[in-house]
């Protein structure tokens, strides 16, 4: 039976924990080679650098070996296949899809058509599970712990997926949130409600500095042009937070910055070299985490 | 009794469905859910007919054509009070209500316009969220949620 990864509710609270421990053994030794012989495409219909890199060097470090594009321009999608033909075809090649799409449902209607498991790196604004699970694992390696935190996320609430289901997946561990948005990028009714329903409590504010000294999770996020609609929405609230290291003087101890990168205006270079910056190695951590869901899903642990 | 007994006289119908307390501006949409658009029965059609209990209502009644469950529960997220009646020899054999099927496909269209499902050849599939009887379709593809409006 085989098992893809599309949404981040596609995996139980277990199945989570237990790709987050698989990370740990990778994170101590990144050479592996128990996949050598297998064949595992990477087929990117939109570009992405930082997603597609690190999933190609997650499936060479673990011994498979590469095929795909990372542009759909020069491909027979360029002569109007359909999606369906794509996958079928590739499907009979390889023993694994990785994919990113534009377009959201994508995945799901891929790892249906295909013959083999499929991972969703990103369909456009829905889902991008691997994301929230080196999300995950950056919390507890700082943490220690997944559960009792208190974690304000900061920015585009409204459209930013890496929020949305980072919320989903926090959900099994009892946090407390803090939604920092201003009003035109405020978290969605139906986020809220999941919440409510689950008995999970959140604040909502306006300003940054209101919950910087109380949240050990801060999670800073980019407000994206490319999912405006209207341009002077865009240019209303591009640089509505900007976090500098003097605001990080009464902040607590534990207390770790991440962002799911690449970050524009709202982290000033100089937090970077401050304690609480953590965001480059949690770009590092989606290597160990890519090569444990790969893993997982082709039944090696 | 009386009441229904007036009714089945205006259209004689011998055996087939009536589908009464529709909301008049849906009976167009509820000819749709059914695919009842192009079939050669007799199909009778009244709109803003008077009602007791709704105001103005639309009734189908369709000859020589009985549904299935899920086919007709379809009705009850456009129509959810209509009341379905089965005409056998003029009378009403049977009278059933309808309840809100959990998940439907290949009957409504996905409102976001990044959904895979308006771009390429997909049947659409979405999960009925019934809240208070404010009807919403989850997509199974995007997951993202389209008004019952939607619908046609």
């Amino acid at each position: 039976m085989k098992k893809s990864l599309i949404s981040i509710q596609d995996f139980s609270k277990e199945e989570i924990l237990h790709v987050l421990e698989t990370a740990k053994e990778f994170e101590k030794n990144r050479t592996q080679n128990f996949l050598e012989g297998k064949v595992i495409a990477c087929i990117f219909f939109e570009p992405s650098t930082r997603t597609r890199l690190s999933f190609e060097t997650a499936v060479n470090r673990l011994g498979a070996k590469v095929i795909g594009f990372s542009d759909a321009t020069n491909t027979s999608v360029s002569k109007g296949e359909t999606l369906k033909d794509t996958i079928k075809m590739v499907s009979n090649y390889v023993d694994m899809i990785i994919m990113r799409h534009p377009l959201e449902g994508s995945s799901r209607y891929a790892s249906e058509v295909s013959s083999v498991p499929v991972v969703n790196a990103g369909d456009g604004a829905n889902q991008h599970p691997s994301q929230t699970l080196l999300d995950l694992y950056s919390i507890m390696q700082t943490q220690g712990r997944l559960d009792h935190l208190k974690i304000n996320m900061v920015g585009d609430l409204k459209y930013g997926r890496t929020t949305h289901s980072l919320l989903q997946a926090m959900s099994h561990f009892n946090p407390e949130f803090v939604f920092t948005a201003p009003e035109e990028l405020k978290m969605p009714v139906e986020y809220k409600d999941f919440l409510k329903d689950k008995g999970i409590r959140y604040t909502e504010t306006t300003s940054l500095e209101e919950h910087l000294d109380d949240c050990d999770i801060l999670y800073m996020t980019r407000v994206q042009q490319e999912r405006f609609t209207d341009p002077m929405e865009y240019e209303k609230v591009k640089n509505v937070y900007r976090l500098e290291a003097s605001m990080l003087d009464n902040v607590k101890q534990n207390m770790k910055i991440l962002h799911p990168l690449p970050r524009v205006n709202e982290i000033d270079q100089d937090v970077d070299d401050t304690p609480y910056a953590y965001y480059f190695k949690q770009a590092e951590n989606g290597l160990y985490v890519r090569m444990a869901i790969i893993s997982y899903l082709l039944g090696y642990r | 009794m009386e009441n229904v007994n007036k009714e089945l006289k205006v259209s004689a119908l011998e055996n087939g469905t009536v589908l009464d307390h529709i909301p008049a501006e849906n009976v167009y949409k509820a000819l749709d859910i059914l695919n009842l658009r192009g079939i050669d029965n007799q199909i009778t059609i009244g709109i803003n007919l008077n009602s007791k209990l709704y105001g103005r209502k639309g009734i189908i009644k369709i000859a020589d054509r009985f549904f299935a469950d899920d086919e007709l529960n379809r009705l009850a997220l456009i129509a959810p009070h209509a009341t379905v009646n089965i005409i056998r020899n003029f009378k009403v054999v049977e009278k059933k209500q309808l309840s809100m099927p959990e998940r439907i496909e290949g009957i409504a269209r996905c409102m976001n316009p990044k959904c895979i499902t308006n771009h390429q050849p997909v049947r659409t599939r979405f999960t009925v969220i019934d809240e208070n009887g404010e009807i919403s379709l989850l997509c199974h593809y995007c997951e993202k949620r389209s008004s019952i409006k939607s619908l046609f």
